[in-house]
């Protein structure tokens, strides 16, 4: 309570300074110019320029003080940092002041002020990335320290408590620690819902994007771009509980009927869903990539004698392809990283198969698991879900990377080849 | 040459059945698609609007000694099972509370329990055919009914599902909401102004670009690392507080706020910061006096959709905690707190039949206001949509 | 304005003179008789929308010729030259009167197959716009697709004959597999002429096809419809008076959607029998 008082104290003094600096700096600009020399700047800029001068400095002093206390452990009294910056917050408008000169060049002066301001907040963004990468990396190579990564990387048996091996008479099997943090069967599981999820996004999106950009008339096409967007709105938390709810049983169902036997939690239903929740990222992408098919293309094939549809499969899906490629890749990034759908729909039994009417679990499904238990920080099986996180960003990372490559490449290509 | 109309149209015929498939298939594809979503509202209005209503049991309370130590003396031995436990506990209280009650009776409709409530909206319930015939007669005689659910409106979380309501869920939401755009907003314009507006086409800049592509598409959860790691474990921000949910979200909104200024401030046309310049505005004056006024609308729009898709967002929050429990509602930054969609993900976690219709109608509000801040994003974009 | 018809004499009037006249239509002359008719267009008039962009044409188009159109831009030149294989069908909005004949046949008839009828009036368009293809694939597409051929041996004789007619053979025949795209732009129009002529069409309309292309490639090109009007009937716009001098046997001078004059090239250029044809050909305007 005591520091929040003495905080509210502190931006109370700044802010009061900083009024003084306005008024006090207006007061002297318009005086120096009333005595009819000319000044580079108008008196407000003068004004606002002795506020920075005597704001900036203090904030700074704070901020850094404060950023050296939890960094590096120094104890500084915080009433002591905070005198200390309303100090520098009254020399800074002393010296302000000084600057009313009429060879000063205030407005400059802000502007550079501000676009350093402006440069600091386009740097949160890069600092973002570094923070996701930092934070994983670190913690993740703390795993790696206790359990090898090699055994991470090729190992099939993923049993983070050692408990249930060793009761059930197979502790020796595991290792480092009685815990075996083999991911395969993760990522399995993973890939093998993206890939139910594509099977439904790729060709559903990719000919909902055919047929409105080519066939359908402009009222068609106006009102289903948005409605599809739709489904790339509805939260995966919703779509969780439609796969579990709804979906999960008709599979059943439906596999039952034709004499298989399949998990309420199987793969298909989140694989269905996610694919559901997909379709608008395929077809709005590819909705714009084929657009963006210059007409001419379509013109020479019609003037050679050749149907519409004969057009779009032979010229205009291929001059399209990389666009095409490229969202889905940017698809498949989505699906790997889509971390609810699977939390609510799929198992949470790691389960190295082909099936996908069993149960299995995934990546982010253990990550989640491993952080949202009663585990403390330091635990192998806390660590491990940083390692998996660091696994999924590289993949991600890199389809990316790719995909945004090969979007420019077909941008670069039809700016050149329209001449 | 020595091909007549009439022999192309012949060879023609197969190519043009053949063409005509793959209209037919794409106009499928569209139509499938439109029928997911179709069904899928379908399903939620059919599980989550029952929610909405709620079973009440009218008795006759009997403000008598014995109720003073347990509720449940006050009413009627027969009526009492079909009662809400949550009420039961009251009564002890309103008599001490107010201690002239003691000796009275008075009528009143009260909650009934969640199987009372099941069985009359005819799902799956636990009650023996003995107890649905004594309700079918309460029924019959109008002393228990369905009436519309204010506690799901007026409430926070419970483990009884009559009382289960989406309060503190929703004060959770706005709060985390106004964390959010309190970080995301004014960073991700001040990004987007030096991008389009200061930086020299230089590496640096060019690095800021793609990596904001980037950012964009990195899967939520990690951002949920990010946010547990450094936030949390780093800074110390308390955990599960709207404090720390709303600045994770914070900078996952952060590219889709700087991507939609950017686009803003490019539909401004350079003749505008041309005829500014020319007399004699600095760049700085430029931007706030002439561009950022003509581009607001469009960043507008950009800002609520960004904040749709952080509302709808529940992967990182639950790795930073914001799953908690929270049975009251409070307005806290710093205290523990839960948002819509992690309530909608707890109550899905919950076993008992009567949660199904709780998680959908928390859907619904969910969606509700989901649906509502997309209009009001298209809407802004209509009305302030300006062709140069 | 009508003040030349008592000129015109000295050239064969058309069938459809009389009827031209009596709608008030400038005159269309056909300037030689002598040979076969390809295409016969009659009262044609179309509009964008409300607008009227080509007001009641008629003309005759003679087999084995080149026939230039020219005329200020705007002038309805490419619009009339689309009328001829339905390329307008693919604008909304389009509307159309009158009467196009091929070979006996109505093309705007309602039981006319657009495709079969540019399967057979074939096309080149102002932009080179070869296929994402190889070069190989750009030329074999179509007639593989029209089963004019079908094995690979059948196709490679088709494709080299198509490059050797287009005058590429000679530059491209070691990189057949690759991608059209990477030819130049004067290599990329002469494909999307073997592109056009191997599908073996009687008609190839040509719609200013040198006009993003450099002196050098322009020359080659012209050399390459004289050279292609003995096989096929060969109809051009062009912006460029001494292409169309140089290249065409017949010069229809458009103006506002009308056709002035219509008449064999020579007399076009020395003689030009309106007042309009002729301040246009001496550059008063255009």
């Amino acid at each position: 309570m005591q520091t929040n008082q003495l905080i509210a104290l502190f931006s109370g003094s700044v802010l009061l300074l900083g009024l003084v600096a306005f008024f006090l700096g207006r007061a002297k600009a318009a005086r120096v110019r009333a005595e009819g020399t000319a000044m580079f700047a108008q008196p407000d800029q003068y004004a606002w320029f002795a506020v920075l001068a005597t704001a900036g400095p203090a904030l700074v002093v704070s901020a850094a003080g404060a950023f050296l206390m939890l960094l590096l452990g120094a104890e500084i009294p915080t009433p002591f940092l905070l005198a200390a910056s309303l100090v520098v917050a009254a020399v800074g408008l002393m010296l302000g002041m000084m600057q009313v000169r009429p060879d000063f060049h205030a407005r400059q002066a802000i502007e550079r002020v501000i676009r350093w301001v402006l440069v600091g907040a386009a740097m949160i963004s890069i600092l973002t990335t570094f923070g996701i990468l930092i934070s994983i990396v670190f913690e993740a190579v703390r795993f790696f320290q206790i359990h090898s990564f090699w055994e991470f990387i090729t190992g099939t048996v993923w049993s983070p408590g050692d408990s249930f091996l060793a009761a059930a008479g197979r502790g020796d099997e595991s290792s480092g620690g009685g815990a075996s943090f083999g991911s395969v069967p993760l990522f399995a599981g993973t890939f093998m819902i993206t890939g139910i999820a594509m099977l439904v996004a790729i060709p559903i999106g990719l000919l909902s994007a055919i047929y409105m950009s080519e066939f359908a008339p402009s009222s068609v096409r106006t009102l289903a771009k948005p409605t599809l967007e739709v489904l790339a709105g509805i939260p995966t938390v919703v779509y969780g509980f439609f796969a579990a709810i709804t979906v999960a049983p008709i599979i059943v169902d439906v596999a039952g009927f034709i004499g298989l036997d399949a998990s309420y939690n199987n793969a298909v239903a989140p694989g269905v869903v996610m694919g559901i929740m997909i379709i608008p990222f395929i077809s709005s992408l590819s909705d714009d990539v084929i657009n963006s098919v210059p007409d001419s293309m379509r013109q020479g094939s019609l003037a050679l004698g050749m149907t519409k549809s004969e057009t779009i499969r032979d010229v205009v899906i291929p001059a399209a392809l990389p666009g095409i490629i490229s969202a889905s890749l940017l698809a498949v990034s989505r699906a790997l990283g889509e971390t609810m759908i699977v939390v609510m729909a799929a198992g949470m039994r790691p389960n190295l198969t082909a099936n996908p009417l069993e149960d299995m679990t995934t990546v982010t499904v253990r990550i989640v698991a491993a952080l949202t238990g009663d585990l403390e920080f330091e635990s192998a099986e806390t660590l491990s879900a940083f390692a998996l996180g660091l696994v999924l960003f590289t993949i991600t990372l890199s389809l990316n990377l790719v995909s945004v490559i090969m979007i420019r490449r077909f941008r670069d290509k039809y700016r050149v080849n329209n001449l | 040459m020595s091909h007549s109309f009439d022999d192309i149209s012949a060879q023609l015929k197969g190519r043009h059945r053949k063409s005509a498939r793959l209209k037919w298939i794409s106009m499928g594809s569209l139509g499938l698609a439109g029928l997911f979503l179709l069904l899928f509202f379908a399903d939620m209005l059919n599980r989550g609007l029952p929610a909405f209503q709620q079973a009440y049991v009218q008795v006759e309370l009997n403000y008598n000694e014995d109720a003073q130590r347990m509720g449940r003396a006050a009413m009627d031995p027969e009526i009492a099972p079909l009662v809400s436990r949550s009420f039961e506990r009251l009564i002890p209280g309103m008599i001490r509370d107010n201690p002239d009650l003691l000796g009275t009776t008075e009528q009143r409709w009260v909650l009934a329990n969640s199987e009372v409530d099941q069985y009359l909206k005819g799902h799956r319930n636990s009650l023996n055919e003995a107890e649905q015939a004594a309700i079918e007669a309460l029924v019959d005689s109008g002393q228990v009914a369905l009436k519309f659910n204010t506690t799901f409106f007026t409430n926070g979380d419970s483990k009884m599902a009559e009382r289960a309501g989406i309060l503190s869920a929703v004060v959770g939401t706005v709060l985390t909401m106004l964390v959010t755009l309190a970080i995301a907003f004014p960073i991700g314009v001040m990004t987007a102004l030096y991008l389009e507006e200061f930086a020299p086409d230089n590496r640096l800049t060019q690095l800021i670009e793609i990596n904001i592509n980037n950012l964009a598409a990195i899967p939520s959860i990690l951002f949920g690392l990010l946010g547990l790691a450094i936030f949390i474990n780093f800074f110390g921000v308390p955990r599960s507080s709207p404090l720390v949910g709303g600045m994770t979200l914070a900078l996952m909104t952060l590219p889709v706020i700087i991507i939609a200024t950017r686009t803003a401030l490019r539909s401004v046309p350079d003749s505008i910061r041309h005829a500014a310049f020319g007399v004699g505005c600095s760049r700085w004056q430029v931007v706030r006096d002439h561009v950022l006024p003509l581009a607001m609308p469009g960043i507008m729009t950009g800002s609520i959709i960004g904040l749709a898709q952080a509302m709808g967002e529940t992967a990182p929050l639950i790795i930073v905690g914001m799953v908690a429990f929270i049975p009251d509602v409070g307005v806290s930054f710093t205290n523990a707190a839960t948002v819509m969609p992690a309530q909608i993900f707890t109550w899905a976690g919950e076993p008992e039949q009567a949660f199904v219709e709780k998680t959908a109608g928390g859907i619904l509000v969910l969606l509700s206001i989901l649906i509502f801040l997309n209009a009001t994003a298209v809407i802004l974009r209509k009305k302030f949509e300006r062709r140069w | 304005m009508n003040m030349h018809i008592a000129e015109r004499s000295s050239a064969p009037m058309s069938p459809q003179e009389s009827s031209g006249q009596e709608t008030g239509q400038p005159v269309t002359r056909n300037p030689n008789a002598g040979h076969d008719l390809s295409i016969r267009i009659r009262d044609l008039s179309l509009w964008y929308g409300n607008t009227k962009a080509l007001d009641n044409l008629n003309i005759d188009i003679y087999q084995k010729n080149v026939t230039a159109l020219i005329g200020p831009s705007g002038c309805g030149k490419s619009t009339f030259l689309r009328c001829l294989n339905r390329m307008n069908d693919l604008i909304p909005g389009v509307r159309l009167e009158g009467l196009v004949e091929m070979d006996g046949r109505d093309v705007n008839a309602a039981k006319m197959d657009e495709v079969a009828l540019r399967r057979r009036v074939g096309m080149v368009f102002q932009k080179p716009n070869p296929f994402p293809k190889s070069i190989f694939e750009n030329v074999a597409y179509a007639p593989r697709m029209h089963d004019l051929v079908s094995r690979k041996a059948e196709q490679e004789e088709l494709v080299e004959h198509a490059l050797r007619e287009a005058g590429l053979w000679n530059e491209v025949k070691d990189k057949l597999q690759q991608p059209g795209t990477s030819l130049s732009g004067g290599q990329q129009q002469r494909l999307c002429i073997a592109r056009a002529i191997a599908v073996q069409p009687d008609v190839i309309l040509m719609d200013e096809p040198t006009s993003a292309l450099d002196p050098i490639s322009t020359a080659t090109i012209e050399d390459l419809m004289d050279k292609l009007k003995k096989q096929f009937t060969i109809i051009t716009v062009t912006h460029n008076m001494q292409q169309a001098a140089r290249v065409a046997d017949y010069t229809a001078f458009f103006h506002l959607g009308e056709i002035i004059e219509y008449n064999d090239t020579n007399t076009m250029f020395a003689n030009p029998h309106t007042k309009k044809a002729e301040d246009y050909i001496t550059g008063r305007y255009g």
